[in-house]
């Protein structure tokens, strides 16, 4: 076995592991602390790849920024332990299902449209001299659309944050 | 290389630097109290060995040695983690951090830094140092301690806010170098000014290098500098630990060697803030480099260090002066005056480098 393959499933181990976690803990710190595990090691599978850049910024941007914000918010509002319950019939009758045929499908998909033949390292684009380009010269219109995108969900969150314009506002003391 | 010693240097070069790095944080603190002592007319530690000098030697023995309390209502597994996280993605950080140009020992070209030169090492530096706040954070809240918490939340707001600005202010280096290798971003800061327009300021302009902050960075300096500063939670940021109103903030309910690793992470941050600063707008290891061969090996290191030792100086100065900002002030300084500062930075130099 080469050092790749070792290093990929120990990688993939820890990310399932995560994500197996994240839905059998109670309490929320714990499943977001699990979250972080599998970005982690999403950018370690990133790494292996030979993309470096979308590594780093896995890293910066959904561990480093993303999550703290989760564990902001529930240190915050101090959210309790949840109760973990055996699941509603409706779950295990459309769930259970939905989730082997989903599996199912994405595995057809795969298998059939980019064969079993392995990705050589390197295949993505690793370094940022040739992913500014795509961003910013190639796919610069998705880019822009996405971030259009990501705009409406922020005033979408104003929206819903902000208080109803009807309720007076107290005076604020001078300090 | 072969691959033995490939790792046998690796190994080396880690524990060199981890020793170095150790030092170092045990003697910022000496400095840090001494100075500020001066500042302060006292005279700061003086009992331990002349000018107090086995102090650090002396705390951590005291540190080592001293109980491991552990309150009765703490949640355990991540009140033990918190302190882990902090000390060791602060010491990780230093591992891309170039300290001189590659040396050649026997045929074979070894790197000055602990790995090789990754052409990410930029990112990877605010990857690790973005991680870094979960243990901040997460030590507030498994205090179970409402001024831990508070501590804690501060540091987490704080940290992400300034984080932003921090980056942004790195954009206008990376601009001009167009690379996130280190080394790359201090090769292009080789060399002094020349005049051709006016040849009669030839000789004065010889003797300004062309670091980034001497070519138009110093915007992004002091952009760079403001957010360090905010990222570290020293003063005047430092309202995660604010004594007066939070008892020691985040890490109130922890002693011993827990304590010491926080202290330890804070200091070393700070010194990883200082090597930035220096390799990104102060030209790294470049000076002036004369004399002997083994002189001239040896100088751009000392160079590399003496910037980053005036940095620290800085800090510990800055600590000495300033006092501490209210948070509403901390928080609209770095949204509405440091981070508009920095895209301003970002696009005229942007505007600059394509003229």
């Amino acid at each position: 076995m080469s050092v790749h393959l070792v290093l990929f499933l120990a990688f993939g181990a820890v990310a399932v592991a995560g994500a197996v976690n994240l839905l059998a803990q109670t309490h929320p710190i714990n499943s977001a602390l699990s979250l972080i595990a599998v970005m982690a090691a999403l950018a370690g599978e990133y790494l292996l790849l030979g993309a470096e850049f979308v590594a780093a910024l896995q890293v910066i941007v959904y561990a480093g920024a993303v999550m703290v914000l989760f564990v902001f918010v529930i240190m915050l509002l101090n959210a309790g332990v949840e109760e973990q319950t055996t699941g509603s019939r409706v779950a295990i009758l459309f769930g259970v299902p939905g989730a082997v045929l989903g599996s199912v499908l994405v595995a057809w998909v795969v298998l059939r449209h980019s064969g079993t033949g392995e990705v050589p390292a390197g295949a993505l684009p690793g370094p940022p001299a040739t992913i500014g380009p795509l961003l910013f010269h190639e796919f610069l219109l998705p880019f822009e659309i996405t971030s259009i995108l990501i705009l409406i969900a922020i005033m979408g969150a104003v929206v819903l944050a902000s208080k109803p314009p009807s309720a007076p506002v107290p005076p604020r003391e001078e300090n | 290389m072969p691959i033995w010693l490939y790792i046998l240097a690796s190994v080396i070069k880690s524990a060199v630097v981890l020793v170095v790095l150790l030092t170092a944080v045990a003697y910022t603190v000496w400095l840090e109290r001494k100075v500020v002592g001066h500042i302060q007319n006292r005279w700061g530690p003086t009992r331990v060995g002349p000018f107090g000098l086995l102090q650090p030697l002396a705390d951590g023995l005291k540190l080592l040695v001293k109980e491991d309390l552990t309150p009765p209502h703490v949640y355990k597994p991540l009140y033990i983690a918190a302190p882990l996280i902090a000390i060791i993605f602060a010491l990780t950080s230093i591992a891309v951090i170039p300290f001189g140009n590659p040396v050649t020992i026997y045929g074979y070209s070894i790197p000055l830094q602990v790995t090789t030169d990754v052409n990410t090492g930029l990112l990877l530096i605010l990857g690790v140092t973005s991680i870094g706040v979960y243990g901040v954070a997460l030590a507030g809240w498994s205090s179970n301690n409402k001024y831990s918490l508070l501590g804690g939340l501060r540091a987490s707001a704080q940290m992400v806010s300034y984080e932003i600005s921090l980056g942004l202010s790195l954009v206008g280096v990376l601009i001009m170098a167009g690379s996130f290798s280190l080394h790359d971003i201090v090769d292009s800061q080789a060399g002094h000014f020349a005049s051709v327009t006016w040849p009669a300021l030839d000789p004065v302009l010889r003797f300004i290098p062309r670091w980034n902050i001497f070519t138009g960075q110093i915007i992004g300096f002091f952009c760079y500098l403001t957010a360090a500063y905010a990222e570290t939670n020293r003063i005047p940021f430092d309202l995660p630990e604010a004594e007066t109103e939070l008892v020691a903030g985040y890490h109130t309910e922890y002693s011993a060697m827990k304590f010491a690793m926080f202290f330890m992470a804070e200091y070393a941050n700070m010194i990883t803030v200082g090597c930035l600063a220096t390799l990104l707008f102060f030209g790294g290891w470049h000076g002036p480099v004369f004399g002997p061969t083994i002189l001239k090996a040896v100088l751009p290191v000392f160079w590399f260090a003496a910037k980053v030792f005036v940095f620290l100086f800085i800090y510990i100065w800055v600590r000495g002066t300033l006092p501490r900002f209210r948070y509403d002030q901390l928080m609209a300084f770095g949204w509405k005056f440091l981070l508009p500062l920095a895209l301003v930075n970002v696009i005229a130099t942007a505007i600059a480098v394509v003229w």
